[in-house]
């Protein structure tokens, strides 16, 4: 068999054992669902009234949820990308990689087995959290080739996020390192364009917001999703997804190949 | 046993070190196709580091390996296709059940379907894990999951075998569990490397064995060579008082005494002719012993003695050591 086909077999072969891991304890699974369907309820319910009155002389509470949904759905995969900073963090704990280390295999599978693994469970996640959307007063416009360039801009920055959790949970020494590490990424959506618009923030807070790469993936989202403009933020999503995902991806390598026995 | 003499393992000068600590210094090894080889040292000896460094696990810092003449760091992985490793820390997914992950393993040896099935079932059968097989492996006793990461080892059919301290911990009639079924394993062929803090696990199972202390090896050969580089066994007879170690003294003028306890060491090879005529000149000069004890020399002896020290690290188990990562 050709390299190419040992890294899909094996890769395959990982994947199934951390669908089964899912499987097994669905508790974590709903814990990371459960953190954005309470930001959502929160800020529709509690705060959306007054928030949805920012938005425009017109605005309201159903405009709101609205505007904070593509913001919701990135606390998803922020959410979910914690949750694969710890499983990584906890699998390298267990001498089972030491087994992997030293079997003829494609190396970096069980890394791949973890992103693909945790894109399928992330993309279940934004399915359910979207049903609760709807629920509570979601309207979107998309047809059915935007509902799949959404969910295309939600795998791509899904996978990127997947790749820095992989590599966080790597690098931590301890999985209380690793549930912490990612939490800062919960804070993007919220300093950038994710729950209020950009421009009613001070100017170096607005900046920051601009030019942080969550601000073009929501904006992207909102466009397809609610027909607002999307302009140059597609590309610049794409880039920055391109972009983290290669960086995290070598950066996940070379941490998992070092030698770590002492 | 030993069908042949076709090098598995050779071995010249590894060397590792961690910042300052050099916890290798220069291992040579060579180890013979369808032998047991054990490696016996103290904690901290490098016992592990040698076999992460043989296992593909680590680079050493100096030196150069081969298993069946692959060089280590330039095929790694044609040294892995020959090659299973049971860690001293169970290398099984807690998670899965163990017919799970005995399929995974299958599944990573590129076995097809078919060939994994049967691979799998010869092998829980094997092992005594078929009843246990659709069970969560977090459920299974210390005894069941050694067991059972043995046999994920073994899925691949492996040439050579790294044990790494393969009983620590377990409980006897495990420990004799184990023993059993690595005789079998070596009886068909396969090349064992074990390490071992245990004397006795060494002295029972290796062709060969290695005393690794500080990194470096400070004696090699078959058990009853190294014996042999001792001094003989001898007999320790305690007295109830001075007078009577004063006249046995008089009589074994070779004896060593010990005014304190009470007791005379007099060489001996233990055989029970040596026995009678010790006993023999006892009676004719009518000393009255209080106890008598015989000692032949063991392994535990060509430790202490290579070591000049007596070593109260070895047969301590080590539970506070933290798993390698």
């Amino acid at each position: 068999m050709s390299t190419l086909s040992f890294a899909v077999r094996d890769s395959s072969t990982m994947l199934r054992r951390n669908l089964l891991h899912m499987r097994r304890y669905p508790s974590m699974t709903l814990l990371l669902i459960g953190v954005p369907v309470i930001v959502l309820l929160l800020f529709v319910y509690v705060f959306g009234g007054t928030l949805g009155a920012g938005l425009g002389p017109t605005g309201d509470r159903a405009d709101y949820a609205n505007y904070v949904t593509p913001g919701i759905l990135l606390i998803t995969v922020v959410s979910a990308a914690q949750g694969t900073a710890i499983s990584v963090a906890m699998d390298m704990t267990e001498g089972i990689i030491a087994r992997f280390r030293t079997m003829a295999i494609f190396r970096p599978s069980v890394l791949t087995g973890h992103v693909l693994g945790s894109l399928i469970q992330t993309m279940l996640s934004l399915a359910a959290v979207t049903a609760v959307a709807l629920l509570v007063g979601f309207r979107p416009t998309a047809n059915l080739v935007e509902w799949l360039a959404a969910g295309g801009v939600l795998a791509m920055i899904t996978f990127a996020l997947t790749w820095l959790s992989v590599a966080l949970g790597l690098v931590s020494d301890s999985v209380e390192t690793a549930s912490n590490l990612p939490m800062p990424l919960i804070l993007l959506p919220f300093l950038g364009s994710g729950f209020v618009p950009t421009d009613s923030m001070p100017t170096p807070v607005r900046l920051f917001a601009d030019y942080q790469p969550f601000t073009p993936v929501m904006e992207t989202l909102r466009g397809l999703l609610l027909g607002t403009g999307i302009g140059a933020n597609g590309i610049i999503a794409v880039a920055w997804c391109a972009v983290i995902s290669v960086a995290c991806f070598l950066w996940a390598k070379a941490l998992y190949n070092r030698n770590r026995a002492a | 046993m030993i069908s042949s003499t076709n090098p598995a393992i050779v071995a010249t000068g590894l060397r590792k070190s961690y910042g300052d600590k050099v916890v290798l210094d220069g291992i040579d090894l060579m180890i013979t196709e369808g032998t047991i080889f054990a490696l016996l040292g103290p904690n901290g000896a490098g016992k592990t580091t040698t076999v992460q460094i043989l296992s593909t696990l680590i680079n050493a810092d100096g030196g150069s390996a081969r298993v069946f003449g692959n060089d280590l760091t330039r095929a790694p992985d044609a040294v892995r296709r020959l090659i299973g490793v049971t860690g001293q820390f169970s290398a099984v997914d807690n998670l899965l059940t163990g017919r799970e992950n005995l399929n995974l393993m299958a599944d990573l040896c590129h076995l097809d379907r078919a060939a994994g099935r049967r691979r799998i079932a010869e092998l829980l059968d094997q092992f005594d894990l078929t009843e246990a097989a659709g069970k969560p492996v977090s459920t299974y006793s210390g005894g069941m999951r050694r067991r059972l990461d043995l046999a994920m080892t073994l899925v691949g059919e492996p040439r050579v075998i790294f044990l790494d301290e393969p009983t620590t911990g377990l409980d006897p009639r495990s420990r004799r569990a184990m023993w059993h079924i690595i005789r079998a394993l070596a009886a068909e062929g396969v090349t064992i490397l074990l390490t071992t803090q245990y004397l006795e696990e060494a002295d029972q199972l290796a062709d060969r064995i290695a005393f690794l202390d500080h990194g470096r090896l400070i004696a090699e050969g078959t058990p009853r060579e190294l014996k042999r580089l001792i001094p003989g066994g001898h007999v320790v007879l305690q007295f109830a008082d001075q007078e009577g170690l004063d006249l046995a003294a008089g009589t074994f003028e070779a004896a060593t005494r010990d005014d304190a306890a009470l007791t005379l060491q007099v060489p001996s090879d233990g055989g029970v002719g040596s026995l009678r005529s010790l006993l023999d000149q006892l009676e004719r000069a009518s000393i009255s012993v209080a106890g008598l004890s015989v000692h032949t020399p063991d392994l535990d002896d060509v430790f202490l003695t290579l070591t000049g020290q007596p070593d109260t690290r070895a047969g301590r188990p080590d539970h506070e050591r933290a798993p390698a990562r």
